[in-house]
């Protein structure tokens, strides 16, 4: 296998990569809401797009997270039969959609994230990971170039708009922080060579977010302040409801195959 | 079909003696299987139906994402939301393709959009029926969808270049979503009892709405007539209606569902099912606005709409900031 790694190190990635599987499904998730609801046809089909992407990365993730735990899980049972504090995904994906605004804003931000972290991760020490990230990069690139033309559009649109994006910003950049704190489990991960430390990313995306922000006239909220504990499986009241949703059908007809 | 119950405008179909002579040209072109194109001499009549039914089927395509989306955050394996997000996404594709078939005769998507808010144009009845459970995405795409392609296919052939054009793009797509339908079925069908059960009860709340997707028998109609004449409606209801009966019994045996008609049987004699027809009664009340979802299905549409206008004006407010600092620039 192209993946020897020691039972800690195992350990340590199956909970990485739940970081990874679990932020892609909740944010495909939230994304899917959109689904009919859209303020325009086009952005209908665009945000379909991302959500489809996502829920399939989030599969390739939770399938290979399956395999390294090795208790014969798989991408589904990761997915429907788990509560809210074996989660891990960031608190800002689980944040509701709002207006439009809001959801693309949210985008925006993880998508200059992932952008980068894909690419660093497609040089990782683990071949199924650096396989992932090279397939998941090119979907990011594309989020990204989407997600970050709107903000600028709707951020130097009318002053409605404008006003809308600032609040979104205002809202979510208190969970930008947790995508850049590292614990024990990315100390692990990346002594291995699998990963980076989250820190050494965040020089680069705030280069991308301010450049995009000053474009759409937009002002980043004045404060060094984040929400954590997502990762960790301490979540925000929002995540709960989003998997009652989700995984209902798993959850009310055990055993049954759909 | 997505689009029911069409008007044309004409008291009667008139023969070619009393046509004008663009008029008998016109029809000359249909009769020999020519394709019209939007910058071809048109008759009124015919320009006026063809935006009635590429709109009505449009707005078919974007109410009908409603239903099932319903269901986007509820599917039950990540595999079956992927296919159902991409299914439903399709269908707003169809719409985007439909309305832009209806541009090209002179309205404006968002002229279009303002008439179904406003009441004014309709969208297919089966769409005002609720998605219960999971088995209904299966129902829907099994029976809607192939209720749907039933009409289209033949649409294919439709004596509009653009219109045509669309609907052969759509089949495509159609037949694999009725496939993707049937195999949720059979999942279903063979499934635990529970998932039995939802199967035949989707089977028994969407078989006479799906019926009435083909509209009111139409042999006498002088609408659907003229629409025949001009090839924008290939077959009558009635023939489409019995088509869709014929091929859809079998499927439903093999699933082990019932079909909810007592007095299906086989009709040696005219090679087809006779079966029940469903209730007109209601029908009626459902186009008229009274199904069990007219209400929640235009309000969301509504909802959606207004609440993105900011997002509208915005991205226009910005083009045009963009077009006058290039103009500035120069």
């Amino acid at each position: 296998m192209a993946t020897a790694v020691d039972n800690i190190v195992s350990d340590k990635l199956f909970e990485w990569l739940l970081r990874r599987g679990d932020s892609a499904l909740i944010l495909g998730h939230r994304v899917s809401e959109w689904c009919g609801h859209s303020p325009v046809l086009e952005e209908d089909i665009a945000l379909a797009n991302v959500a489809l992407d996502l829920i399939g990365q989030a599969r390739l993730w939770l399938t290979y997270a399956g395999e390294i735990e090795g208790k014969g899980r798989g991408e589904n049972e990761l997915a429907f039969l788990r509560d809210a504090w074996d989660f891990h995904n960031f608190l800002l994906v689980e944040q509701p959609n709002g207006d439009f605004g809001k959801t693309l804003m949210r985008q925006f931000l993880y998508d200059a994230y992932q952008v980068l972290l894909l690419e660093a991760l497609e040089n990782s020490s683990d071949q199924r990971v650096a396989e992932i990230a090279a397939k998941a990069g090119k979907e990011a690139a594309y989020h990204l170039d989407r997600s970050a033309d709107l903000v600028i559009r709707l951020g130097d649109g009318t002053s409605e708009s404008h006003r809308r994006m600032q609040t979104a910003l205002e809202t979510l950049w208190i969970y930008t922080g947790e995508l850049f704190s590292g614990d024990e489990v990315d100390e692990v991960v990346s002594d291995a060579g699998i990963a980076p430390m989250p820190e050494t990313l965040q020089s680069s995306w705030r280069q991308i977010v301010d450049e995009v922000l000053t474009r759409a006239t937009l002002e980043v909220p004045d404060t060094t302040f984040s929400h954590t504990g997502g990762v960790t499986g301490r979540h925000s009241e929002h995540l709960g409801h989003l998997l009652a949703e989700m995984q209902f059908l798993q959850r009310a007809y055990p055993g049954a195959t759909w | 079909m997505y689009a029911q119950m069409v008007k044309t405008d004409a008291n009667k179909v008139r023969d070619l003696s009393e046509m004008t002579e663009e008029e008998r040209a016109f029809q000359a072109r249909i009769d020999r299987g020519e394709k019209i194109e939007p910058t071809d001499w048109m008759p009124e009549g015919y320009r006026k139906t063809l935006i009635r039914q590429i709109g009505q089927h449009a707005h078919s395509e974007i109410v009908g994402q409603l239903p099932e989306g319903n269901w986007i955050t509820r599917a039950p394996t990540l595999e079956r939301k992927a296919i159902l997000l991409a299914k439903v996404q399709d269908e707003a594709g169809h719409g985007l393709y439909l309305y832009c078939a209806a541009e090209t005769l002179g309205v404006s998507r968002d002229e279009l959009i303002e008439l179904l808010h406003a009441g004014k144009m309709k969208y297919s009845s089966i769409f005002n029926y609720p998605t219960l459970t999971w088995a209904d995405i299966g129902a829907v795409g099994w029976l809607v969808d192939g209720a749907a392609i039933m009409n289209q296919v033949p649409l294919q052939r439709t004596s509009f270049g653009p219109y045509s054009r669309a609907m052969i793009r759509i089949c495509k797509e159609e037949s694999f979503h009725q496939r993707q339908g049937y195999d949720i079925m059979m999942k279903m069908a063979n499934g635990t009892a529970e998932q039995r059960r939802m199967a035949q009860d989707a089977l028994d709340r969407l078989w006479y709405p799906s019926l009435m997707m083909f509209g009111p028998s139409d042999k006498d109609s002088v609408h659907s007539a003229q629409s025949m004449a001009w090839k924008i409606k290939i077959n009558t209801n009635d023939e489409l209606r019995q088509k869709f009966v014929d091929q859809t019994v079998s499927q439903a045996e093999y699933l082990g569902l019932t079909i909810p008609d007592e007095n299906l049987s086989w009709n040696d004699e005219k090679g087809g099912y006779d079966f029940s027809e469903p209730d007109w009664s209601e029908f009626f009340e459902v186009l008229s606005g009274n199904g069990p979802c007219n209400r929640e299905r235009m309000e969301a549409r509504v909802k959606a709409w207004e609440e993105g206008s900011w997002v509208r004006d915005a991205l226009m407010a910005h083009a045009n900031k963009k077009e006058a600092a290039k103009t500035a620039a120069e």
